[in-house]
């Protein structure tokens, strides 16, 4: 439905003849097109700001490489700019769960993904890591949640933690420790109910939770199809209950992921894994260049310039 | 945002210029608008009023009653038929609400003296059936189901011969989520359409597409497609208790004109409301707050 970052360009380049540096104004002109391309994308606005500026300044007095258009090689730069944004500069390794039972804590928001996602990381670590892993669910609310993660284990061959019903979210957590240690489990994941970020009396829940059994990774589960809203939910779950890491789910649409940059930029912590379906295996580990593409809405022509 | 500061600097009037247009554009952007809906709503707003000085308050109002006025024309509630069983068909992709929202509907018809009856069209999700069970409970409406892996269709004209025979008012069909892009799982629900007519070839009287208050400009791929091969005949948007503002609606009401019936604002079975294009307007721009 939206034009592509390429395709804004050559409209705006098409008028420039001229090869050689990229002037100031070649610049601006370009970057005011970068910028509702991101914006398109769901990029929030003070990221989208923030970005545009910092490009400006790599952009500006660069040569244009004979064999590309100017456009090509502003998209280039966008592009490169935005890959190093999303992969960050810290060593990311994998997850945290030595010493164990290591507890792994699943927040984010309603119908974001958690459930899913809990059975495809356990999955993962099982098939990929040999781990035993326990799957517990502290979501009393939402109808027959602890339902849907006992089918998901069967499914995928995951114990979960047998449902007492009328236990609390705090309860359920201690008993889901005590029995990771107990049965031998190298990874305890906890899946919660989903809440909103002003929700306070269960943002209080959670942060509860969290202080009984001191989770290795806090992973935030955020749909990749979400807009401006992302960075106030990085922000605030991070700041209430304190994140390591992002999983963005429903990658496997045509949305352009924008929600990668803006919580990437403003948190800092890192996107681990993207979430491409339904089925128990679709999740992937995080790649910056795909996203980065996405985001522009292209990805032929970063392999243009890079061979010109 | 910065248009405005709270208490005393909001009483300062300010000149209407191209800067505060841009200031304005950057407000409606931030609540999920879109670029060429907020661009084309701020010179609505501003026109005839360039130079003029306003105050904050004035100047929200003006572009609060913009948005009111582009909203006003999709604000409807679900029509109700004298055809029984009246057929609504729930749909949407993953995660958008429908389930809790088919909770809410039955809670609310069966309130208004309807005889309403549940067809748990999910047979994909892991324990998608035994929700929407609660939520019939809760609702006191009874849920028609099949086995988790069979086809939806044949469980939709089951549906229907059941409402038919038991002379329903109502029949809502929960569907799976299903993302626009996957063909073969918008094949599936054209599927339950074609099966849904045999029955009866006036039905679904209502198509209700559910999004998600969070989701960003995705939304509008959203509603191409699923009215493209659905028949989208209108609106829900969930999740509106939250921070976002939804403000892809404006975008959708631009280009779609589909009603908008209701919206989500809580989880629990009363938490469903009508949507009201003032509150609407207020919200996404901040006028409820100054
Ligand atoms: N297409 C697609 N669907 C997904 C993905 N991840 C999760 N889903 C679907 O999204 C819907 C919601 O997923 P859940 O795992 O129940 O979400 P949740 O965050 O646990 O929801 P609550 O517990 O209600 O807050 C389900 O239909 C899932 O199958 C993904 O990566 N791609
Ligand atoms: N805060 C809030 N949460 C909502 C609202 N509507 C639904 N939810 C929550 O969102 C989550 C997903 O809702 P469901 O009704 O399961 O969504 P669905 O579209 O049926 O999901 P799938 O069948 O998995 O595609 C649940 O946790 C609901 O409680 C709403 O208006 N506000
Ligand atoms: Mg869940
Ligand atoms: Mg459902």
């Amino acid at each position: 439905m939206f034009e592509n970052l390429s395709e804004r360009l050559s409209g705006v380049f098409d008028r420039l003849t001229k090869q050689g540096a990229l002037s100031e104004e070649d610049v601006k002109t370009a970057l005011r097109e970068v910028r509702v391309a991101l914006l398109e994308a769901d990029v929030s606005l003070p990221v989208a700001r923030d970005f545009v500026k910092k490009v400006q300044d790599q952009a500006t007095g660069q040569s244009v490489t004979k064999s590309v258009t100017p456009g090509q090689q502003v998209v280039k730069i966008v592009h490169d700019a935005l890959v190093d944004v999303l992969r960050g500069d810290e060593d990311l390794g994998t997850l945290k769960i030595d010493n164990p039972p290591a507890p792994i804590l699943m927040v984010g928001l309603q119908g974001s993904g958690k459930t899913t996602t809990t059975g495809k990381l356990a999955k993962r670590l099982k098939d990929k890591e040999g781990k035993r892993v326990l799957m517990a669910s502290l979501d009393v609310y939402r109808p027959a949640a602890m339902d849907q993660l006992a089918v998901l284990g069967a499914q995928i061959g995951v114990d979960t933690l047998p449902i007492v019903a009328g236990q609390k979210p705090v309860d359920i957590a201690k008993r889901a420790k005590q029995q990771a240690a107990l049965g031998g489990y190298d990874v305890y994941m906890l899946d919660t109910a989903g809440r909103l970020q002003i929700d306070e009396v269960l943002m209080q829940e959670v942060e509860d939770v969290r202080d009984v059994v001191s989770p290795r990774e806090t992973l935030l589960v955020v749909d990749g199809l979400t807009g401006q809203v992302a960075v106030e939910v990085a922000e605030e779950f991070d700041a209430k209950i304190g994140i390591s890491g992002v999983v963005l789910t429903r990658m496997d649409g045509d949305g352009r992921g924008g929600a990668a940059l803006s919580m990437r930029a403003v948190t800092g912590k890192p996107i681990r894994f993207v979430g491409l379906g339904e089925k128990m295996d679709a999740i992937e580990t995080f790649e910056p260049e795909r996203v980065a593409g996405r985001i522009l809405g292209m990805g032929d022509i970063v392999a243009l310039v890079e061979k010109a | 945002g910065r248009l405005v500061g709270r208490g005393s600097g909001s009483e300062q009037r300010r000149t209407l210029d191209d800067d505060m247009l841009e200031q304005l554009e950057e407000l409606l952007i931030a609540a999920d608008m879109g670029v060429d809906t907020a661009l084309r709503v701020t010179a609505n707003m501003a026109e005839g009023r360039l130079g003029k000085k306003l105050s904050a308050r004035e100047i929200k109002e003006l572009l609060a009653a913009e948005v009111a006025r582009v909203m006003e024309q999709v604000a409807k509630p679900m029509p109700i038929y004298a055809h029984r069983p009246q057929v609504v068909l729930v749909v949407g992709v993953n995660g958008s609400g429908k389930t809790t929202t088919i909770g809410k509907l039955a809670s609310q018809f069966k309130a208004a003296g309807k005889n309403v009856v549940i067809a748990a069209g999910d047979t994909f999700r892991a324990a998608a059936v035994e929700q929407l069970q609660v939520w019939g409970e809760r609702a006191g409406v009874p849920v028609l189901t099949a086995p988790e892996g069979s086809d939806p269709a044949s469980l939709a004209y089951d549906a229907m011969t059941q409402a038919q025979a038991d002379g329903a008012d109502l029949l809502l069909i929960d569907t799976a989520g299903r993302l626009q892009n996957r063909a073969d799982l918008m094949e599936e629900l054209s599927k339950i359409i074609r099966v849904i007519r045999k029955k009866d070839e006036t039905a679904p009287h209502n198509t209700l597409l559910v999004l998600d208050a969070t989701t960003g400009q995705n939304a509008l791929n959203q509603v191409e497609i699923f009215q493209k091969l659905a028949d989208v005949s209108g609106l829900v948007m969930t999740k509106l208790d939250g921070t976002a503002k939804g403000g892809v609606l404006v975008a959708l009401a631009d280009k779609f004109a589909l009603p908008i019936h209701a919206i989500g604002v809580g989880e629990q079975i009363d938490d469903l409301a009508p949507f009201d294009p003032e509150e609407f307007a207020a919200a996404l721009t901040g006028l409820d707050q100054s």
